[in-house]
């Protein structure tokens, strides 16, 4: 430790957080202000004291979408979509990392490859056989086909099998001498053991079932079923004047639910991706 | 209280012969000790009765019932790893009672038994720490008490003292030998420490390249060894093996080679010349090193302080005399030479 504050590095930092901070700001000064100002480009950084109430107003806008939900069920669409998502992305890689990395089975590395192969066909790449798919499964407007197209992952295996093999061979020969049976020992070692690195990968992935933009736009006609994201999309409609302070306001109340996972899960989180001691 | 049996137990990896048959009878409460140089097979010995390898050939009979194909969960057979191998998110007594937990017994009946165990091992106010918050002396008695509050047929111990310092090496040694004595469990013992190996055992195997090279009570491995490396294996510094013929010995068996104890060579007035070239002083005893006057290198060791001389005159007992085979290493017994 240095006695003296390394201003150098303060000074890095705190541009960095300037740079990072900028534009929530905007965001959030713009939400209080009025629309025809921000239109003409008078985009206070100052937040107007009377414009508060526009935050309260966005939730319950339903001028969004076509049948008038309100920003508030789109808010809770998306947090289903990105809870099913990164809870179905944990659970189905976890299983086969799980068995990649403790059994011994013929095609074992055949299988690991083709997941691993997996990492070259994000949705954007497989859209149209992938529609295809969950359309001729009757799927299209269900949180089912909102999600499952989106859920096998090869990232979050990966990340699985890496952990699981830092396991040392001692630990899963002692339960075995113990008596733990393979599934015993996946919940009674594996999953305690590895619970930093699973609220890490559920931060990662919330985050990124939270943002989903092309997959929902197809798979998610029906108005019931509109993500926030989507929503936010159609408040700028082309043909009219942008309620930009409305778009704002509902920009800065989509930015709540990441965060607050980010928050609640932040110590795991941390530890999730730093922590190699097993 | 069990009787291990090993069948012509064999284990190849591949083409490689790892374990070549053994045949094995283990009395009930002995401690077996395995001994061997890195890569000699011993562990895998272990993990064989353990149950996490799976024998090529040969059976395992514990109490007369045929385990060779059981799974390991199934043998009633308790492991003390090198490296501890407890459950890092687990307290101490979570991480002894989880066998008991597995098997379904009562949450009262399984504390009863875990405080038992960490009453006879001095763990009773560890119990409710994790393993990161123990000492290695400390990881190490948990590890046996997770063996012992199963009362399992067998132990198993896997270089269990490997990772301790030098001076808990010996408390441990000692505690090991005295709980197992007095739970009168039928246990192997690994370990590539002679000295562990002299002092824990009731029955040794010195292991040698996937072979027993010998099965036999301790001070019989030491006094008759039955073979050249066996003789070399143990004791410490190791025995000196001479050409009998150069070194100018009188009668011995033809096409041998003469081995003797570096504490049982005589310094006489008159003798065999030695030049010594290193002398080592340890405390209550001295070690010298030196070449004979035909070139052979000895090692000699005497109690108290080294000699005042450089040149030393050395005899050799004839009955310190081990003799073995020049071309297999076999010893030679004394009656058979003449």
């Amino acid at each position: 430790m240095k006695d003296k504050p390394d201003f150098l590095a303060h000074g890095v930092l705190l541009l960095g957080v300037i740079l990072f901070v900028l534009p929530i700001w905007v965001m959030m000064a713009g939400a209080t202000q009025n629309a025809g100002a921000i239109a003409r480009g008078d985009l206070s950084l100052i937040p107007n004291p009377h414009g508060f109430g526009m935050f309260g107003r966005a939730l319950f806008f339903g001028g969004a979408s076509r049948a008038g939900y309100p920003v508030w069920h789109m808010l809770l669409v998306s947090f289903a979509m990105a809870v099913g998502i990164a809870a179905g992305k944990i659970a189905i890689s976890l299983i086969s990392a799980f068995a990649i990395a403790f059994f011994r089975f013929p095609f074992r590395k055949l299988a690991f490859w083709t997941i691993f192969l997996t990492l070259m066909l994000p949705v954007e790449v497989r859209i149209i056989p992938s529609f295809a798919v969950v359309s001729s499964l009757k799927l299209i407007n269900t949180y089912g086909g909102l999600t499952l197209p989106l859920i096998a992952s090869a990232t979050a295996t990966l990340l699985f099998r890496q952990v699981f093999t830092a396991l040392p061979d001692e630990l899963v020969e002692a339960a075995r001498l113990d008596g733990a049976g393979p599934l015993v020992f996946l919940r009674d070692m594996v999953l305690p053991v590895s619970r930093a690195n699973l609220a890490a990968l559920f931060v990662i992935l919330f985050v990124y079932g939270w943002n989903q933009y092309l997959w929902p736009l197809l798979a998610a006609s029906s108005p019931a079923y509109t993500t926030l994201v989507l929503g936010i999309v159609q408040m700028m409609a082309p043909d009219q004047m942008t309620p930009w302070n409305l778009v704002m306001a509902t920009t800065t109340l989509a930015l709540l639910p990441p965060v607050a996972v980010v928050v609640a899960l932040q110590g795991a989180f941390v530890r999730g991706l730093t922590e190699t001691d097993k | 209280m069990a009787i291990l049996e090993l069948q012509g137990l064999a284990k190849n990896f591949g083409e490689t012969a790892v374990l070549k048959p053994l045949d094995l009878t283990l009395a009930s409460g002995q401690m077996l000790v395995i001994v061997g140089a890195s890569g000699c097979g011993k562990s895998t010995l272990l993990r064989l009765v353990a149950g996490l390898e799976s024998a090529s050939a040969g059976r395992i009979l514990l109490d007369g019932a045929d385990i060779t194909r059981q799974d390991p969960s199934q043998r009633d057979i308790a492991m003390v790893f090198q490296n501890y191998a407890l459950y890092p998110h687990m307290t101490v007594a979570q991480n002894m009672g989880y066998a008991l937990k597995l098997r379904g017994e009562s949450r009262a009946a399984i504390a009863a038994k875990v405080e038992e165990a960490a009453a006879l091992l001095g763990l009773g106010d560890l119990l409710g720490r994790r393993p990161a918050q123990l000492s290695g002396g400390q990881r190490q008695r948990v590890a046996m008490g997770r063996a012992i509050v199963r009362q399992p047929k067998l132990f198993l111990f896997d270089e269990p003292l490997s990772n301790l310092d030098a001076k808990l090496r010996v408390s441990m040694r000692a505690e090991i030998r005295r709980l197992q004595k007095r739970l009168g469990i039928t246990s192997l013992y690994v370990t590539h420490d002679q000295v562990e190996a002299m002092t824990m055992a009731d029955r040794l195997i010195v292991m040698e390249a996937g072979r027993a090279a010998q099965i036999a009570a301790p001070m019989e491995v030491f006094e008759r060894p039955a073979s050249r490396f066996v003789a070399q294996f143990m004791g410490a510094p190791a025995m000196n093996i001479l050409d009998p013929v150069r070194a100018g010995m009188g009668n011995t068996p033809p096409g041998s080679v003469a081995g003797i104890r570096p504490e049982y060579v005589e310094i006489v007035a008159d003798g065999v010349p030695l030049a010594v070239d290193l002398v080592e002083p340890l405390g209550a005893e001295t070690l010298i090193h030196g070449t004979l006057r035909c070139g052979q290198r000895l090692t000699l060791r005497r109690a108290g302080p080294p000699p005042a001389a450089d040149g030393l005159h050395v005899r050799f007992p004839e009955e310190a005399l081990h003799f073995f085979d020049a071309e297999s290493g076999i010893r030679i017994e004394e009656e058979a030479a003449f």
